[in-house]
């Protein structure tokens, strides 16, 4: 079993490192996820494997599995969220600001005027436009 | 307390004189005065007592846990220098009225003054080594200030730049010194430290030790090689060169010396280093004197000189010497700052300070010229005049410690450099005030007003009343101070101003004679000088600078080259070789024989299943990174298999939790996407399913990533076995113990959450909170337009199945009550705010996605950005309910309550907190999702007017 959990650890990591060395800013966000999960898993088998025991109290059962770790994991899953959702909106001023999403440092500043899908800002004319509309 | 107030009333003044800034100069200088004048009564009211031979103390806890109390303390040495420091410095606010009249920054000098004499204070009087470091480096910061007073002069503000950065890395290693000490001694109590002064000096630290300190006090103190900071500290106006440069922080460092003489001093190295360096700044201050055409660097380098000459006395290990050091230190204070009030009182009437321009000013200026002729004197060393019974000690201890190892030498240095200090101050008389050339000032000169005047006169009479009657003004404060200084009974000073025809009689006439003759010379000797190659210490020290800087630029350009995937190699690689070398330099107890244990714990059939998915979950995310919605939907089932995981590790709370951030998170990313996917260079027609790179990767730069990825991945899998193989004990017992008794809910990880670490979850929650709020601030005023030839992925943003639509309004109150369950139940069953308030923002998430923002937010008029404030506001005031009850931060309290249907539940300040973390999180996501949804809706309706 611990071999178990250290090798799903050690996949969601690999995966996760490789997926950072990247050369688009979507695959570095999808690494992110993936280490953020090995990390879960690892920060919860730190209070040790134990199964069908949950620490929620019931009378007369005295071995639970450590809740303390799980605490800690339990926020942590939370605010990787939050760390996923600005690291995409990070991601998109990087895109808006450079034309491109790719970070190998070689792609900045390009932006592409060609025909095409090409992304512009709306100028804030448009902004007050709309609000007028509503 | 009167030490403290002693402290606090230069503060004082300073405030008021900031205050009072736009008053007229009068006002200024005296608001500032007054506590200035009424902290030296009360160094003169205990005068008494410390010159009786007590030591005050005064005390208060300040970070007891590191051993370290705030404390002031007053002995002798301390006394003397806190009476130079405070006398001294209203005789410069005075004159500085006069001084700078017409500057309109006034407050501002004032001010700063005030906060200089405090820190000199605080350093003199500190009862505990550390807080002593402290005040020595407010001290250089507000020189900086001071000397950088012109902020237009770029001199000044290289000057003060320079001079901090010589200072404050001395301070550095003073502070690096200290601690040695600290930890050598075991406390920083100064009188501790300098009673162990033989357990000091017998430490093997003891020379690192002492270098440091030293390394502190010449680069404050402008010794030799370090000397070359003062000279360009004169860019400031006179009057902080007068206060600063000559009696007050260049003091610091021989004061430090001084104070730490009975624990540092008393070794062959302590007498090696500091009587070399003494000397030669002695006599390399002396020399570069004689070549100053300008007033204020003649004195610069003669107070370089004088310094070393105080550092040389201090450095030959004897009582005698000491107490010549000490008595150098107040004489040269006083004739140092008159000379430099005379030096401006030139410049101010004069329009010059340019001793080519200067000549025959006596007959505009007599009584300047007088004060100037009795100071010079002094600094030369002239009879009846302080500077003269120093210098004589001076000789003599130079000569009596040519028997405790000296060189044959130093009585000839210290000649020398007497000879030079008379060359040098004749100049100062000479060429200003005689030598009448008939060249034209500047100005017409004329003295300057009496009260300008006042303060140089005060100090020259101080120069002349010692040194015609030195017994009877400065023996018991002298004694006092080498007695405070020595920790031990000072030997008899004996301050008689005849001693009989002997050696240092003579050496001072020759010294004189030599002076003269150097004079004289002056000319065929300026012919010389001329000819030497010009070599400035700053100047080398500036290429220093530039090239540090340089080098560091090129280091800097090669290692960041904007490229994200670099640093994270950088990083990675490191970290996994960081965090291998160790293990594979030491044995890890108990591995050996527990890995047999593997065996006992195979694993069953649900685990392996829930594995296999997992890896195979990770393998198809990489494989699929190229194309997005693929992509999306393999992470999503690492994800789900996660919370299956978690399931099967007796965590349900984690698992219900993972399930909902795996569907807020996909919602995320799928809002996000069509940013990503649509560049020209990606295929057309395919913009959503294929995101390659530009470049595509070579295959060296994917085996490379492959093989990093393998060592970490190698690296985590092996550290996380290892630690599953270790012997455990849980830190958790507390927790299940406590849980229903103290804390009143079954479910302990929710219980651990909101109270026994209520304070984590409140920091956590604060993150939460700013992660959405940064979002807005990042995507702020950001607009995406797509192009109109994009069709498909219009479409695609744009549809809204009714069927989906249908079935989310449906499922709305569901969702929401299920939520609320979930909420209220999470104390004792798996739930809780984190979870409930996750589902409110999925069930109301759905909507935009089914229905569109447009729709959602005309029916859901609120800005969820209130929604996090006002969940935080209510966790804080569970908090802060508890500290108005009397109870600490964050305590719970609760009382179980029968409701119907659902059943007994504990309503206390618990749930309150549980309710305040449910409304962050509804918050967060929304705000976070609705921005998201925003810019495409935007998109929509650009692409829907084309």
């Amino acid at each position: 079993m611990n071999l178990l959990v250290a090798i799903v650890v050690a996949a969601l990591v690999g995966g996760g490192v490789f997926l950072v060395l990247r050369t688009r800013v979507f695959s570095v966000i999808l690494g992110l996820m993936l280490l953020g999960y090995g990390v879960n898993l690892f920060l919860l088998a730190t209070g040790r494997l134990r199964t069908l025991v949950p620490p929620i109290l019931i009378e007369g059962i005295t071995a639970y599995a450590d809740p303390l770790p799980q605490a800690l994991v339990l926020t942590a899953i939370v605010i990787g969220f939050g760390m996923t959702a600005f690291l995409v909106a990070l991601a998109l001023r990087e895109r808006h600001l450079t034309g491109t999403d790719h970070v190998d440092g070689t792609h900045s500043i390009t932006r592409d005027t060609e025909a095409g899908a090409e992304i512009e800002e709306i100028e804030e004319i448009e902004v007050s436009e709309a609000r007028a509309d509503a | 307390m009167n030490l403290l107030w002693t402290l606090l009333l230069p503060l004082v003044g300073s405030a008021l004189a900031l205050m009072l800034r736009r008053s007229s100069s009068t006002v200024i200088a005296w608001t500032a005065a007054l506590p200035v004048c009424a902290a030296a009564l009360l160094l003169a009211w205990i005068g008494p007592t410390v010159l009786g031979g007590d030591v005050l103390r005064e005390q208060w806890r300040w970070v007891p846990a590191a051993g370290l109390s705030a404390g002031l303390r007053a002995d002798g040495l301390s006394w003397l220098f806190a009476m130079v420091v405070v006398i001294i410095g209203l005789l410069i606010q005075l004159y500085a009225r006069y001084y700078m009249e017409t500057s309109r920054e006034l407050g501002r000098l004032y001010a700063l003054l005030g906060l200089f004499m405090t820190s000199m204070l605080g350093l003199v009087f500190s009862d505990n080594l550390v807080m002593m470091v402290v005040f020595w480096e407010a001290t250089s910061l507000v020189s900086y200030l001071l000397i950088g007073f012109n902020r237009e002069d770029p001199d000044a503000r290289a000057g003060a730049q320079l001079a901090l950065s010589i200072t404050a890395t001395g301070g550095l290693c003073l502070l690096g010194g200290v601690l040695l000490l600290g930890r050598m001694v075991g406390s920083y109590d100064l009188e501790t430290v300098l009673a162990a002064g033989d357990l000091i000096r017998a430490h093997e630290l003891y020379l690192p030790a002492l270098v440091l300190v030293l390394l502190g006090a010449f680069t404050k103190s402008a010794q030799f090689p370090f000397h070359f900071w003062l000279p360009r500290a004169m860019a400031a106006p006179t009057p902080i060169s007068a206060y600063l440069h000559s009696a007050t922080m260049v003091k610091a460092g021989v004061f430090l010396l001084a104070r730490m003489y009975p624990a540092l001093a008393g070794t062959e190295a302590w007498l090696g280093i500091v009587s070399t360096v003494g000397l030669l700044t002695l006599l390399f201050g002396a020399y570069s004197a004689m070549w100053q055409h300008d007033l204020k660097g003649l004195l610069a380098y003669s107070t370089i000189s004088h310094l070393g000459l105080i550092t040389l006395l201090l450095g030959f290990n004897s009582p005698m010497a000491v107490g010549a050091a000490i008595f150098h230190i107040v004489n040269h204070a006083t004739f140092k700052a008159s000379l430099f009030m005379a030096a401006g009182m030139i410049d101010h009437e004069v329009g010059t300070r340019d001793m080519r321009v200067l000549n025959g000013l006596w007959k505009h200026m007599p009584f300047t010229g007088a004060l100037a002729i009795v100071a010079a004197g002094a600094m030369a060393g002239v009879p009846l005049l302080n500077g003269f019974i120093s210098k004589e000690m001076f000789f003599a201890e130079a000569l009596a410690a040519r028997e405790d190892g000296i060189q044959w030498f130093v009585p000839f240095g210290a000649v020398l450099a007497g000879a030079l200090a008379v060359g040098y101050s004749l100049r100062f008389v000479m060429e200003v005030f005689f030598n009448d050339e008939g060249r034209e000032h500047p100005q017409h000169p004329h003295e300057p007003p009496t009260f300008m005047r006042l303060p140089a006169t005060a100090l020259a009479l101080g120069c002349l009343a010692v040194g015609v009657a030195p017994a009877v003004f400065v023996f018991t404060p002298l004694t006092r101070a080498v007695t405070a200084t020595l920790q031990a009974p000072a030997p008899v000073i004996d301050l008689a101003l005849w001693h009989g025809v002997n050696l240092p009689l003579l050496m001072s006439i020759v010294a004189l004679a030599g002076g003269v003759v150097l004079y004289r010379l002056r000319d065929r000797a300026y012919r010389w000088h001329d000819r030497l190659p010009p070599i400035e210490a700053a100047d080398l020290f500036d290429v220093l600078v530039r090239f540090t800087r340089h080098s560091g630029g090129r280091v800097n350009t090669a290692l960041e080259n904007g490229s994200l995937q670099r640093y994270s190699l950088l990083l990675i690689t490191s970290a996994v070789v960081m965090g291998v070398t160790p293990w594979l330099r030491t044995a890890l107890p108990g591995t050996s024989n527990t890995l047999t244990t593997l065996a006992l714990s195979l694993p069953d059939a649900p685990s392996t299943v829930i594995a296999v998915m997992l890896v195979i979950g990770v393998f198809a995310t990489v494989r699929q990174r190229h194309r997005p919605l693929t992509a999306i939907i393999a992470i999503s089932v690492v994800g789900l298999f996660m919370s299956l995981a978690f399931v099967r590790l007796a965590a349900p709370d984690l698992a219900l939790t993972q399930l909902l951030v795996e569907l807020v998170t996909i919602l995320l990313l799928l809002l996000a996407l069509p940013y990503f996917a649509t560049t020209a260079h990606d295929s057309p027609g395919l913009r959503l399913s294929i995101l390659r790179p530009l470049t595509p990767s070579s295959a060296w730069r994917l085996w490379r990533d492959g093989a990093v990825a393998i060592a970490a991945a190698l690296a985590t899998g092996a550290g996380t076995f290892l630690m599953l193989e270790q012997p455990f004990t849980s830190r958790s017992a507390y927790y299940l113990e406590n849980s229903l008794s103290k804390g009143g809910g079954r479910n302990v990880v929710n219980v651990i959450l909101v109270d026994f670490r209520g304070f984590d979850t409140m920091g956590e929650v604060a993150v939460l909170g700013a992660a959405a709020l940064g979002v807005l601030v990042v995507l702020h005023g950001m607009r995406f337009r797509l192009d109109a030839g994009d069709v498909q992925f219009s479409r695609f943003a744009e549809r809204h199945p009714l069927l989906l639509a249908m079935i989310a309004r449906a499922m709305l109150p569901l969702a929401l009550l299920m939520s609320m369950f979930v909420l209220l139940r999470g104390h004792d069953l798996p739930g809780g705010g984190f979870a409930a308030g996750l589902l409110t923002a999925i069930a109301l998430a759905v909507q935009t996605m089914a229905s569109g923002a447009e729709w959602t937010r005309q029916r859901l008029r609120t800005d969820f950005v209130r929604w996090i404030v006002i969940g935080f506001t209510i966790v804080l005031s569970t908090g802060l309910g508890s500290l108005a009850v009397g109870r600490p931060f964050l305590t719970s309290s609760y009382q179980a309550v029968q409701l119907p249907v659902i059943g007994k539940i504990p309503l206390g300040s618990a749930l309150l907190f549980d309710i305040g973390v449910y409304v962050v999180v509804v918050g967060t996501v929304l705000v976070i999702l609705n921005r998201l949804a925003q810019l495409s809706q935007d998109l929509n309706r650009v692409g829907a007017r084309s």
